[in-house]
């Protein structure tokens, strides 16, 4: 039986850290995607914005963000979910997980992120986010960029390919 | 090695329907995740039963925010479980769910969605079957009557824990 959740590629920043992360040449053969980051910014970023097929155009996202004992919510397109900064606790990571459905279909593509994070501070950011890029191709190519600076050195994403048969 | 992680049943709608049924669910599995995505003909709320119980047996609490403000509900003794409106018109939205421990007929069983449609809000709530009976059917449907479009996909898969 052919195997349901499969790595496709993975990528881990080096030293000196990476403007962004890119995933290219993502084959049609799935019907969902996961990504699955642990980021962390060189300076004060501390969220990341998508593009898809090497644009930026036709994105929309609205979203719920906590820090502390403050919750709001916010639109702001291409938001892809939140990164711990410099300014974090040392050595912590927000981790969030994307989930694309029907990525290589002819329809507009949905998406969801779900960040958090934790560094024994006040200052601990997560979001619940709703996506989406209005365009019908299907998506080859996706980079995450941060919203300032860099991702930091140990920052990691994987992205996985989901089956439904 | 087993699978861990295995599509049940997948449905593309053909045309413009209310609802769809996920029938003969195995209790073979651990848990559940269902995947929906896809747009209402016309503004409508995303709803979920069990094993066709239209029974007051369930509850949920969400979070919603819109973009503006966030918000935060309960509603229980209902007649389905309620993951979130999406917006009609072809909007395009999604929803997930997780069902943890579905198969077992000693506990009520716990619904963990997410809905997200970017074009209204986003949502994330735990809701509730008071029923200690496996999980063997889940309608997905629209509670005010509207249709589901044309190409709306509708995704369970199993889990194993070992």
């Amino acid at each position: 039986m052919a195997t349901t959740f499969e790595l496709i590629s993975s990528y881990t920043v080096g030293s000196g850290g990476a403007a962004d992360i890119t995933f290219s040449s993502i084959p049609a053969t799935y019907t969902d995607l996961v990504l699955k980051v642990n980021l962390r910014s060189t300076l004060g970023g501390d969220y990341f914005l998508f593009s898809f097929n090497n644009t930026s155009a036709n994105f929309s996202a609205r979203y719920i963000y906590w820090e502390n004992t403050s919750v709001s919510s916010a639109s702001l397109a291409r938001y892809g979910g939140r990164i711990n900064t410099t300014y974090s606790t040392a050595s912590t990571f927000a981790s969030s997980e994307i989930y694309i459905p029907n990525y290589a279909g002819s329809a507009y593509k949905s998406y969801s992120s779900d960040s958090v994070s934790e560094g024994n501070t006040t200052a601990a950011p997560g979001s619940l986010v709703a996506g989406l890029w209005s365009d019908t191709s299907a998506i080859n190519q996706i980079s995450l960029l941060p919203s300032a600076a860099n991702f930091a050195q140990y920052s990691t994403a994987y992205l996985y390919g989901v089956k439904n048969a | 090695m087993p699978a861990t992680y295995e599509p049940i049943a997948s449905y593309t709608a053909p045309s413009a329907q209310n609802s769809y049924t996920f029938t003969s669910i195995p209790g073979t599995y651990t848990d559940l995740k269902m995947v929906v995505n896809g747009s209402f003909n016309s503004e409508d709320y995303v709803c979920l039963q069990f094993n066709s119980d239209t029974g007051s047996n369930y509850s949920e609490t969400p979070i919603v925010g819109n973009g503006s403000t966030v918000s935060s509900g309960r509603a229980a003794n209902r007649a389905f479980i309620f993951t979130q409106a999406v917006a009609g018109s072809g909007v395009r939205f999604m929803v997930q769910s997780n069902f943890m421990n579905y198969s077992n007929s000693t506990t009520y069983k716990t619904v963990l969605s997410r809905t997200d449609c970017a074009s209204r809000d986003v949502t994330a709530s735990a809701g509730l079957w008071r029923s200690t009976s496996a999980i063997t059917s889940i309608k997905v449907y629209g509670l005010v009557g509207n249709n589901f479009e044309t190409g709306s996909t509708f995704t369970i898969y199993g889990i194993k824990a070992a």
